[in-house]
């Protein structure tokens, strides 16, 4: 059985190496500040107790108020599983850092989620869209798309 | 004299037999040789996760359908697992035997497409894909028993099934499961040590395990690669934990080594099925559930090991009777992240059957 670990528990061992990264945290999940998900996620890839090698999946959700990115994280060698957030603030021009570097699974899905959501992501390599055609204007899941 | 020479773009699909459905390759060539790919899709999206939050929970099967549509049992059940887990509702014994029994068919019938279409693409041309689509339609007449479809069949529903399985069912399945060893020894006697066939794909598209991990492959792709990492023994979900089967794994990462991890997989399906039929319970297939859901406000993320890899539902609730955000994990996306490494240095040829190998469908790919 996949454990899933505690969001609260992984998010008070990341509060000490990186104070000041943690937005909120509870049982299932955890939101960190966007400019500190790069360390935070090399962290989770890297070290040996939690080994995040396998990025499952990559969505946003559009609350109004603010984009939500949500990274589900597996370690193929522990068999244990995290969900990680964050969120972007703005409707004209979000902005998250990129993935990509650490885990290539998320190359697709980032540029999915530029498409559809409008969220750009830094430091992807070729931040283009990938389902829509070009010129195509609007972000289709977006809440206000109608 | 040196000759001069210039890399040559050459268009493969949108609209190609070999494409598996409306897949752009952009390839670069020198001569033969592929020197740079880059892939082009989405011309089969229909906002399929859109027209989910428009819909209720249970007005989002039929959709679900129409991702792997070669695969649509399997979907339905990715699904209604999510929904389940997000609102709390039990699934009656019965039900979760029959839902084991449908979703290793599918993965019987999605295979023998898969390995059909793969030795198609390595020039077999349609000899073995007709015998293969033989036993398929055997596996279609089943379906079309249960739930009257033969593609789409839209069967499952939260809480259990739309139906119970007709009486002539269990006899039909029971044939079905004598005869089908026999049928996949025949194809390993034509095929497994087919001289033309190791030539064209032992060493050709190699996925290093490493790589396999680190672009999210799943299913046969990543096993192939030499994981042995399957949905049904690491998380196991409805009742897996019950039946005795083995995960196939390749070593080499190579198109034999996913052609083989798939026949291999279909014996195990056939042994699941087996110790299912064994041990159906009587009962209801389907618990009390309200016509409209309203599942509490929150989040969940469903898996199966569907035939093509991992197939993810995360749907977020906001206690409406729709979902407020449905999204789908693709199996066939996530695995052909790494096909440009895999085609480079390899002859146009070759690209066909590695991209075959993959096992992709578009309806899943674009959504």
């Amino acid at each position: 059985m996949t454990v899933a670990l505690s969001g609260r528990e992984i998010a008070s061992k990341l509060e000490q190496q990186f104070p000041g990264s943690i937005v909120e945290s509870n049982e299932n999940s955890l939101v960190v500040k966007s400019e500190s998900l790069p360390e935070l996620a090399s962290l989770l890839k890297i070290a040996p107790d939690l080994d995040f090698d396998y990025l499952t999946a990559i969505t946003a959700v559009d609350y109004y108020d603010y984009f939500e990115a949500v990274y589900q994280l597996t370690s193929i060698k522990h068999n244990h599983s995290l969900v990680v957030k964050t969120r972007c603030y703005g409707r004209d021009n979000p902005t998250l850092p990129s993935v990509v570097s650490l885990w290539r699974g998320a190359d697709f899905q980032e540029r999915e989620i530029y498409d559809l959501m409008g969220i750009r992501f830094d430091g992807h390599p070729n931040m283009k869209p990938i389902i829509l055609w070009e010129g195509f204007q609007g972000h289709p899941l977006r809440k206000d798309y109608l | 004299m040196a000759l001069k020479t210039e890399p040559f773009v050459l268009n493969i699909g949108p609209v190609h037999p070999s494409t598996h459905g409306v897949f752009r390759m952009r390839a670069i060539l020198d001569g033969e040789v592929i020197v740079d790919m880059e892939p082009i899709f989405g011309y089969l999206h229909r906002g399929i996760e859109k027209l989910a939050e428009e819909r209720t929970y249970t007005g989002v099967i039929p959709l679900t359908d129409r991702l792997d549509y070669l695969a649509a049992m399997s979907n339905n059940l990715a699904y209604v697992l999510a929904v389940e887990k997000l609102a709390g509702i039990p699934v009656p014994e019965r039900a979760e035997y029959l839902r084991v029994i449908m979703a290793e068919l599918q993965r019987i019938a999605s295979h023998l497409i898969a390995v059909g279409a793969f030795l198609n693409d390595c020039g077999a041309f349609f000899t073995p894909f007709l015998y293969m689509f033989r036993e398929r339609e055997k596996i279609v007449d089943l379906f079309e028993m249960v739930s009257g479809q033969r593609l789409l069949y839209n069967y499952m529903r939260v809480g259990g099934l739309s139906q119970d399985i007709p009486n002539e069912f269990l006899p039909a399945l029971d044939k079905f499961v004598r005869q089908m060893p026999g049928f996949i020894d025949e194809y390993d006697q034509l095929l497994a040590k087919n001289e033309i066939l190791l030539a064209r794909s032992k060493g050709v598209g190699i996925l290093p395990r490493e790589l396999a991990i680190n672009i999210s492959a799943s299913g046969p792709v990543l096993r192939a690669s030499g994981v042995k990492w399957d949905i049904r023994k690491v998380d196991p979900y409805s009742i897996y934990d019950r039946f005795e089967f083995d995960i196939p794994t390749g070593s080499a990462g190579d198109c034999y080594d996913r052609y083989r991890v798939r026949v291999e997989e279909m014996r195990q399906s056939l042994r699941i099925i087996k110790q299912a039929m064994g041990q159906l319970p009587p009962g209801e297939v389907k618990s009390q559930v309200p016509h409209l859901l309203h599942p509490p406000v929150g989040e969940a993320y469903g898996h199966i090991e569907a035939p093509k890899g991992e197939l993810g539902f995360y749907l977020v609730s906001d206690n409406s009777i729709a979902p407020y955000r449905c999204h789908i994990r693709a199996p066939s996306l996530m695995n052909l992240t790494a096909l440009r490494e895999m085609m480079i240095g390899w002859k146009i040829a070759d690209a066909i059957i590695i991209f075959g190998s993959i096992d992709i469908t578009m309806g899943e790919v674009d959504r």
